[in-house]
């Protein structure tokens, strides 16, 4: 089963910490890989948030052989990006298993001139067409292209094999990459075959997800997005890259609060509905999203573009979750133990662990935790 | 040539070996009390005496004879009228287990000369036609190491669908912000009572149905909604508050309607939806029919027709010119009655031609869902031929349908009910889960409910079946109450009550393995799989060996 650790805190820290906090969680996992999704990026020898004021994308991938980086140099160039950082990782190949790797890419680009005239929306769409481009480059060359996130301030490394060797292969441990949010996650998905793009955490448009557990309601779930034909709604190598595309369906499409996830994903019963202030537009909501109703047990860790970072669990919390931490500086893990790893001085009376009708959201102020009930009144009253 | 008459057998004479059932009666056992000969709805069998031979030998006088004895025995008549049906209330009454129908292991002549006076034969019930796809279809993706498979006894399953027309999130929160109408939607039991109209069923019957309704909705808390066939629906239903538990249904002969519209002022409540009859998966092509001797006072009262004349529903709606404009209209004229508050659907016979009637009510922004029914859906009353050649099966109807819609995204908007033959051979559950993993939203049962609420005796071997004969030997379908007295209201009600706590007990041990509780899995095509590889590619479903 995955081990999913997410880290939260106003000063960048190294992800090679969450890595080790992963370990106290070992004994559930099989050490067949690891997702990293950074937040909040600080690098040692660019400054990324002054040199682009947070709005460069960068993107994230391996470049498998020679060939395709010189491909992506191309495709970048011809579509009119400039390369402003290339974040060079000091690899050590012989520990990673996997041997078809030439290049784990980083890169900070300039967006193309002619976008200063594009809308917010317009300038996110065409970011994931271009990732979007990318991926389908490389599975059209024999997959020898892998094209994890391109978006500003999101960094994504995913790999196969024992997460802290592969952090250690990596040279995360050198402290030349820090971030203010880290989400970690230890395992290839096992259950539809060995794929990087199924390895959580799953990146779409600024939101991501990581989740642990098996999502029953996967393939109609699966059926329903794609049969909304939206450009990034694609993949589904693994069950639970839907959790990611249900809140950015959501939280981007809808343009909803973070709070209606929860009711998409596991809605309260009629019979509680007709009790709450705002049952019956929630009752209307659960008929419409009848369809993206999961069926876990899974325990769903996520961030959003501004840092907020969330926790929610299916309705049959057979899975929990532990939150923890002091104001600026937070830990979610899906064992007690990874939170003590990751925040061993924190009062440890005041973690919590969501029941079925919560969600823990860290606001980016990162002061704290809000616990967040279904059964409180819907955060958006003149919608409902 | 002028045929002799020495021998009398004519072209359409039989013995009682040509026919389906055969009496057998054991003279040892017989009191001769006449309660099976009074009770048999053919007349089928009757009391007569016999003679028989007894050898004698006198061995003194060295002498061969005969004596005759002379006894009392039951014969079964050989006229097609008269052919014993099968359905065993002879042995039903029979206090010394004398007597009973066994089936004619040889070919029955009799199935030949089903067309006397060049009738062709018309009969109740199903497809005389055993084997169920449906029954093969099985539920193999088992959650047990991957994730804890589920308690089905103490768990918490939501396990009820939606009735009516799912707007897009986006459309719905435009239309929430606006003000705009919003479509009605009823959260129901998947498991539906199908149509079966006030004039097919005896009084009896349908107050026992309503009653087990009205107890699984306000008792046991299963939303349990019952469809009323072509014919209306008794006044006092309609005035009452159990009108929410019904789907009134408008056929081609709009028989009932008069009644329904006067009644709407005085209504407490809405009825659950409006079902537009426009085919029947068992006669396809055809309109109701109920023969002139079950047009009670009573059903010729609420038809609105003089008693005692017979009522064949024309085969379409007469306002049918074309579907855009028939559909529409009678789905927006219907929606209109009950001010837009009340979903309005279609009911269509299985057809390779459904994906047009969906597509077009996915363009329909009234339609409430589609039902199809499949040709092994029961019956009153129909021409053998239309029910065992006219039609088609559910199961491939039903999934080109659902991903037609999946391939458009509105899978989620219009819900597809399906019927026809779910519980054939007592498998109900996993027959309307297996339909509802396909892709229906739900199903409807009718002959199914008669089996198990009300002991009705037809079967598939052609039993009984004589729903159209108005000469039902249980009382379910006769307006003679003679005959509906049989039947006790109280004891249906508690038989449907008992029938819908053991299907929501088997939905739960079946979804609790595949590690289902949070929504009806519809669609969840991945957790089933089939044994026929061919069925398995048309379903797009595993082939499992």
């Amino acid at each position: 089963m995955c081990r999913l650790a997410l880290k939260t805190a106003t000063k960048p820290f190294s992800p090679y910490s969450v890595l080790t906090a992963m370990e106290a969680m070992q004994e559930g996992y099989d050490g067949s890989g690891l997702g990293l999704l950074l937040r909040g990026l600080d690098f040692e020898d660019f400054n990324y948030r002054n040199r682009s004021k947070n709005q460069y994308p960068i993107l994230s991938g391996i470049a498998h052989n020679e060939e395709a980086l010189k491909r992506l140099n191309l495709l970048m160039e011809n579509w009119g990006y400039k390369l402003k950082y290339d974040h060079e990782f000091a690899v050590n190949f012989s520990m990673i298993e996997a041997k078809d790797r030439s290049k784990y890419f980083l890169r900070v680009y300039k967006t193309p001139d002619h976008w200063a005239y594009f809308d917010q929306q317009n300038i996110e769409d065409e970011l994931l067409k271009t990732r979007l481009d990318l991926r389908k480059n490389g599975e059209e060359n024999g997959g020898d292209l892998t094209a994890f996130s391109f978006w500003p301030d999101v960094a994504t490394i995913k790999e196969v094999g024992w997460p802290l060797e592969i952090g250690k292969a990596l040279g995360l441990n050198d402290d030349r990459l820090k971030a203010r949010v880290v989400m970690a996650q230890g395992r290839q998905n096992t259950n539809y075959g060995i794929n990087l793009y199924a390895c959580h955490p799953f990146f779409i448009q600024g939101v991501a997800t990581m989740t642990n557990g098996e999502n029953t309601a996967f393939v109609p779930i699966k059926e329903l997005l794609t049969g909304m034909h939206y450009p990034g709604y694609i993949g589904y190598q693994s069950d639970s890259e839907v959790f990611a595309h249900i809140l950015h369906y959501v939280y981007k499409q809808l343009k909803l609060p973070l709070e209606t996830y929860k009711h998409v994903i596991t809605p309260l019963k009629t019979e509680e509905l007709n009790l709450h202030p705002q049952g019956e537009f929630l009752k209307g909501l659960r008929n419409v999203c009848r369809r993206m109703i999961i069926d876990g047990p899974n325990c769903v860790i996520g961030s959003l573009p501004d840092e907020t970072c969330f926790m929610v669990q299916d309705h049959k919390k057979l899975r929990p979750g532990t939150v923890g931490g002091k104001k600026g500086e937070w830990a979610m893990a899906s064992e007690m133990c990874g939170v003590d790893a990751m925040i061993p001085d924190r009062d440890r009376s005041l973690d919590f662990q969501p029941m079925r009708e919560n969600t823990i959201i860290i606001p980016p102020d990162r002061k704290e935790m809000k616990i967040w009930s279904q059964f409180d009144p819907y955060p958006l009253p003149q919608v409902a | 040539m002028v045929s002799i008459r020495s021998i009398p057998s004519t072209p359409s004479s039989l013995t009682h070996l040509d026919l389906q059932w055969i009496i057998k009666h054991r003279e040892d056992r017989c009191t001769l009390c006449g309660r099976c000969t009074t009770v048999c709805p053919k007349e089928a069998i009757f009391l007569t005496y016999r003679r028989q031979r007894m050898p004698k030998l006198d061995i003194l006088k060295k002498k061969r004879s005969s004596e005759y004895r002379t006894f009392t025995g039951i014969r079964q008549r050989t006229e097609p009228a008269n052919r014993c049906i099968g359905c065993g209330m002879c042995a039903t009454v029979c206090p010394n287990e004398a007597i009973g129908p066994e089936p004619n292991p040889n070919d029955p002549r009799v199935r030949l000369l089903h067309n006397d006076k060049g009738e062709a034969w018309k009969r109740g019930g199903r497809r005389n036609f055993r084997g169920s796809l449906l029954d093969r279809i099985m539920f193999n993706r088992i959650s047990m190491l991957t994730d804890p498979a589920l308690d089905a006894g103490r768990h918490e399953f939501q396990l009820n669908t939606l009735l009516g027309r799912v707007l897009s999130p986006e459309e719905f929160l435009h239309r929430q912000a606006t003000g705009e109408w919003i479509p009605p939607v009823r959260e129901i039991f998947p498991f539906i009572i199908g149509s079966m109209s006030f004039g097919a069923l005896s009084p009896n019957m349908w107050l026992g149905l309503l009653q087990g309704v009205a107890y699984c909705n306000e008792v046991l808390g299963i939303p349990v909604v019952m469809a009323t066939g072509e014919g209306g629906c008794p006044p006092w239903v309609l005035r009452s508050p159990y009108l929410k538990y019904i789907i009134l249904q408008i056929a081609s002969g709009y028989f009932g309607w008069d009644e329904i519209i006067r009644a709407i002022p005085d209504m407490q409540c809405d009825p659950a939806a409006i079902e537009i009859k426009y085919g029947q998966g068992a006669k396809p092509g055809d309109g109701g029919l109920l023969m002139w001797f079950k047009v009670s006072k009573l059903i010729a009262r609420l038809r609105g027709v003089p008693e005692g004349v017979d009522l064949p529903s024309p085969p379409v709606h007469q306002t049918l010119y074309s579907i855009e404009e028939s559909v529409m209209k009678m789905i927006q004229s219907l929606s209109m009655a009950w001010g837009f508050r009340v979903p309005v659907y279609p009911k269509i016979s299985g057809s390779t031609s459904a994906k047009s009637v969906l597509n077009n009510l996915v363009r329909n922004p009234y339609a409430s869902a589609l039902m199809i029914d499949g040709v092994d859906g029961g019956t009153g009353a129909a021409y053998n031929v239309s029910m065992d050649a006219t039609g088609h099966p559910i199961a491939s109807n039903l999934r080109e349908c659902y991903l037609d819609l999946v391939a458009q995204g509105k899978q989620n908007e219009i819900p597809i009910f399906a019927a026809g033959g779910i519980g054939k051979n007592g498998n109900v559950t996993q027959n309307g889960l297996a339909l509802i993993m396909l892709g229906a939203s739900g199903v409807h049962m009718g002959k199914y409910i008669m089996q198990s609420a009300a002991g009705c005796l037809g079967s598939e071997q052609n039993r009984c079946n004589v729903c159209n004969l108005g000469i039902c030997p249980k009382g379910i379908t006769s307006q003679n109450p003679k005959l509906y007295r049989r039947l006790d209201p109280d004891q249906v009600a508690e038989r449907v009550a008992d029938t819908f706590m053991a299907i929501r007990t088997e939905m739960r041990k079946t979804l609790a393995p595949l590690g289902r509780s949070q929504s009806l899995p519809i669609g969840m095509s991945d957790a089933i799989g089939i044994d026929d590889a061919d069925a398995a590619e048309r379903l797009q479903i595993k082939y499992i060996c």
